[in-house]
């Protein structure tokens, strides 16, 4: 092949998808930065230059300090019980277990249902006094709790429904990796007198760590990601308890109108990614994730 | 030994009852969205196995919302990403795989940034963009920024890199053109993968929320989760078992082709991933 019709070919094959990627990932990031310099245009007033403006607000805003808080605990409560739980089912879905298919389907249903949907089942769970939680545990405390409206418990009630949803999720990843473990091996520890906590500890866990290194980097990303229940089941109230960084960015763009402000909130979740996108490439094997 | 026996036995039995302990708190809620939706409303949260059977729920959740429309509105939405997706991936991908050209490594890289920046959470820029190219309220306007898919592109380039040369030349040859060859060598070998990649894509799109709920704001673009959430909310008078019953109706979809495919499901999510 001519040498230049390489180049040309190459370029012309990739320029659909990349114009594309450009338009929505690339622009867009790189014009958040600019807009959120600039203040919110309204009505007849365009927008002006207001410099870091905005990031000294966000300084003296407790909503947003309130979401970024959550979103951390959100993240250190889910990713850790939803990998755990995950890594539970897929040891116990691979071994030889009493109807093993059903378990496997009842674990992984809940990833194949729109969050929205579940979101919407989890609320009626939650509701006081008449709700099944409720019906349940009414007859032992003997009063009503009202889940999703109390500051102490309606961001651990999302998390719930979190875990619920990702852990099955995860579990197929570890499912594909430990089919992969040769049987030897485990014979061979098994063999020389090693119990099972052993040779998990010593021989399962250790060939599992590149799985679980790209269910945390997924993980990761989707608690900064996944508001869809903290849209439906409490609009991040009360009191903005269950207020999630990408769902006060949506809050403040799309219901107060507040583009400028937004875009600077979108800026701290690209820097959030970005610190994230670049500790996983200097710490992580890069092959871990592109198997 | 016996007695070693027995403690492994009585350790096994403790973790099929932990495992199904665990499956019951599972499928919990889709077990009870269904016992609600197929029961007259004052059973909702009162559980009596003679309660009597009922479609009306659903029959009367179809009449509240124009769900027919929100369907029709998912499928096309669906359908055109994916479609849109499975072209601009394959070209690219090919480029990718197949050509050296100028500049390939860092083009590469770049296609990789979408993994960790997702369209997901560019909804302000996006939403500016979208208005700017007059697309606002419309079913192109969801997919869009979805199309250009980078763990599609990945997900390919590997596969394709793995189509031995020799063939390629034989094909070349033969005087095969280079989409051609695309399509004659390339693409039947990669049919696993389009389908992993396809039914992921799917749940994906179908499922998605946050973005078509704020680009879009009329009946006639919305997909059915958006459909779903602006019913629930709409009034306090519709029961909760015309809420479970429209919400299985949305679920439905992917439920019904989970249970049919469930061992195709599980393999391509493996294989896949998200996105």
């Amino acid at each position: 092949m001519h040498r230049a019709s390489v180049h040309i070919y190459g370029w012309l094959l990739l320029l659909p998808a990349a114009v594309l990627l450009a338009a929505f990932t690339h622009y867009p990031a790189i014009a958040t930065l600019v807009h959120s310099l600039y203040s919110t245009p309204r009505g007849n007033r365009p927008e002006r230059y207001v410099g870091l403006d905005h990031f000294a607000d966000m300084l003296e805003d407790p909503i947003f300090w309130q979401s970024f808080h959550n979103n951390i605990i959100f993240a250190l409560g889910t990713i850790p019980a939803s990998i755990a739980l995950a890594l539970l089912m897929a040891l116990w879905v691979n071994g030889k277990i009493a109807g093993r298919g059903a378990l496997r389907m009842s674990y992984f249903t809940p990833t194949v249902l729109p969050m929205i949907a579940v979101a919407n089942i989890w609320l009626f769970f939650y509701t006081p006094d008449y709700g099944l939680l409720d019906q349940f545990l009414k007859p032992l405390t003997g009063t009503a709790h009202n889940w999703l409206g109390t500051r102490s418990t309606a961001l651990g009630a999302l998390m719930a429904v979190t875990v619920w949803k990702e852990a099955g999720f995860f579990m197929i990843f570890y499912l594909a990796a430990l089919q992969q473990i040769p049987p030897n091996l485990i014979e061979a520890a098994a063999l020389e007198g090693a119990d099972r906590v052993t040779i998990f500890r010593r021989v399962t866990f250790p060939l599992l760590m590149p799985t679980t290194l790209f269910v945390l980097v997924n993980a990761v990303i989707n608690s900064f990601r996944l508001v869809d229940h903290v849209v439906v089941m409490t609009r991040g109230g009360p009191d903005n308890a269950t207020s999630l960084l990408l769902f006060y960015i949506y809050q403040v763009a799309f219901r107060y109108l507040d583009t400028g402000y937004g875009a600077a909130l979108t800026v701290v979740l690209l820097a959030i990614l970005a610190v994230l996108a670049l500790g996983q490439f200097f710490t992580l094997d890069r092959r871990v994730h592109y198997r | 030994m016996t007695g070693i026996v027995q403690e492994r036995g009585l350790a096994h039995a403790f973790e099929t009852l932990g495992a199904w302990l665990l499956a019951l708190i599972w499928a919990l809620p889709l077990v009870y969205a269904v016992w609600t939706a197929f029961h007259p409303g004052q059973y909702a949260a009162h559980f009596d196995l003679s309660a009597p059977l009922t479609l009306e729920n659903f029959a009367n959740a179809w009449e509240a919302a124009p769900f027919a429309r929100y369907f029709l509105n998912s499928f096309l939405l669906v359908t055109s990403v994916l479609a849109g997706q499975l072209v601009l991936c394959t070209l690219a991908a090919y480029a990718f795989a197949r050509f050296a050209f100028f500049g390939r490594e860092v083009m590469f890289a770049l296609v990789l940034v979408q993994l960790m920046i997702m369209p997901d959470v560019l909804i302000v820029e996006n939403y500016r963009t979208m208005r700017w190219l007059g697309l606002v309220d419309t079913v192109l306007a969801i997919g869009l920024p979805y199309m250009a898919s980078a763990f599609g592109i990945f997900l390919l380039r590997q596969t394709f890199k793995t189509v031995p040369t020799e063939l390629d030349e034989a094909a070349r040859v033969e005087g095969a053109s280079f989409l051609g060859l695309l399509w004659r060598v390339y693409v039947p070998l990669a049919k696993p993968v389009y389908i992993a990649y396809g039914l992921v894509s799917v749940s994906y799109h179908w499922n998605n929320f946050l973005w078509p709920l704020i680009i879009t704001n009329s009946v006639t673009t919305r997909p059915v989760t958006v459909g779903l959430s602006v019913f629930a909310m709409v009034d306090q008078g519709i029961d909760w078992s015309i809420i479970t019953a429209a919400t299985l109706l949305t679920a439905a979809p992917l439920l019904i082709a989970f249970l049919l495919f469930q061992r195709q499901f599980v393999q391509s999510f493996m294989r896949a991933g998200i996105r």
